[in-house]
This record gives C-alpha cells, structure tokens and sequence, in this order.
C-alpha cells in the first residue's frame, strides 16, 4: 500500500474529529467512530475512484460510521422538547422589528471567493459551528456535511418535516449572525 | 418607485422571506410562495443580500467537507 495514500488519510484525521464530535458529541465515540472510518478507508482504498477528493470520499464513509453509531447507541429520538430547548423561532424575533421588516439589514458580504479562498474563513466557520447549540448543530452537520437529504435526517432522528425546517433555519440564521460579527465586520473581511 | 411594484413586492415581509429562502434548500416552494419570493427580492435590496449570504453559507459548506 502506498504511504502516500496513508498520509493523505491522515491528514484529514482532524477534520473528521470536528465533524463527527460536532455529531455525536462525545469525544471517545468520535475517536472510535473516526478510526474506524480510517480503517474502513484503507480496506477500501481499491474503492476510491480518484472521481472526488479524498476528502470528500472519507466524508462518505464517516457518514455512514457515524449514523451506525447513532443506531447502535438507540439513542432517545431527538424529541420536540430537546430541540425546543435550544430556543424557539422567536430568538430571532430580535432581528426583526414587528412588521416583520429587518430591524439591522443585512449588507453586502462581498465577493464570496475572497473570503472562501481563505483558510482563516474556514476557522471562523469551526468556530461558529462549535457555538451552535448541540442538536442544532448535528442536524445542519448531517444535512451540510453529510449530504443527508430531509427525509433520511427526519427518520434518523425521529422529527417532522416542520420541525426540521425550523432547525435548519435557526443553524442558518446563527451563523450568518456568527460569520457577520467575526469575518464581516463592518462590511469587508479582515485583510 | 412605483407604487404598484412596492405593493407586490410587499406581500410577503421580509422576516417571511427569510423562512422562504432556507426552506428552498430542503422543499420545492409552491407556485404561489415562488412568485412573492421573486416579487420580494426584485424590491429589497437587504433580503437580496441575505439571499446571496445564505448561497455563500451553502457554498462554504460544500467546500468545508471537498
């Protein structure tokens, strides 16, 4: 097996730690669940067809590592009561004022390549990814990351449609918030 | 600007708007829903930056994972 291979699958060993405790959030769990992602990914390596990245490729294997574990755990469904205590649609009430109109409006972010073409964006991404709360987290990681569609994330997790939307929108809106007050300060990214 | 622009443009508001445009990511919007949508962004410039914010979310997403 070629140690180049070896190298390139562990170079992305952090970035799937992030993601899989952003999922599951428990340390030991990812760190199991991550390993076995690796190994699952050297056993398979014939598999990898060099048509996506490699990343890309590992990100589909740890997805289903991940949601194995998920069963495996039986864990409770995300029942409407968890969810809702990570606060309700009207947190964001707040950015509104009550005709509905934007009470702060949202400004230009600029040219999008400037700030995706930059590392630093990304670790002001993780950054507000970790500030999300904990199941609003995992269910924009399961759809942005892992590429599940709503029905898969609504019957993994035991939720409606409804209440999927609503978490999706919450994620959505703190982020922008989070990416606003940190990367788009006053208008431009920090140079 | 004309008035009659102003009105279509404002039956939806712009908190309803913002609804529309994260939801488009997970159902197909109704005819009706797509046309206030449309009529919306074409007078309000705020919404129009939060649309091209929320592509530019999904778009860093599709990149933190490739």
């Amino acid at each position: 097996m070629a140690p180049d291979f070896y190298r390139e699958l562990e170079s992305h060993r952090s970035y799937l730690m992030r993601v899989a405790r952003l999922q599951l959030r428990d340390h030991a769990l990812a760190e199991d669940v991550v390993q076995d992602a690796l190994t699952a990914a050297i056993a398979a390596q014939a598999g990898y067809s060099g048509k996506s990245s490699v990343k890309t490729w590992l990100t589909g294997i740890l997805k289903h590592k991940i949601i194995d574990a998920i069963r495996r755990k039986q864990r409770e469904p995300l029942a409407a009561s968890t969810v809702d205590d990570e606060g309700d649609l009207e947190d964001f009430d707040g950015l509104f004022r009550s005709n509905g109109a934007w009470d702060e409006r949202p400004a230009s972010w600029g040219d999008p390549e400037q700030s995706l073409n930059r590392r630093q964006f990304f670790d002001i991404m993780d950054f507000c990814l970790e500030k999300l709360p904990p199941n609003t987290a995992r269910v924009f990681i399961m759809r942005e990351v892992m590429e599940l569609d709503s029905a898969e994330i609504c019957k993994e997790l035991a939720i409606t449609a409804n209440n999927l939307w609503v978490i999706l929108y919450r994620a959505r809106m703190s982020l922008r918030e989070c990416l606003q007050a940190n990367w788009f300060r006053e208008g431009s990214p920090p140079t | 600007m004309n008035p009659f622009k102003f009105a279509l443009g404002h039956l939806v508001s712009c908190k309803d708007v913002s609804h529309l445009i994260s939801e488009r990511q997970e159902r197909e919007l109704g005819r009706f829903e797509r046309w206030t949508l449309a009529m919306h962004l074409a007078v309000c410039d705020a919404c129009m930056h939060f649309e091209r914010q929320m592509q530019l979310l999904r778009e860093a997403m599709r990149r933190y994972r490739s």
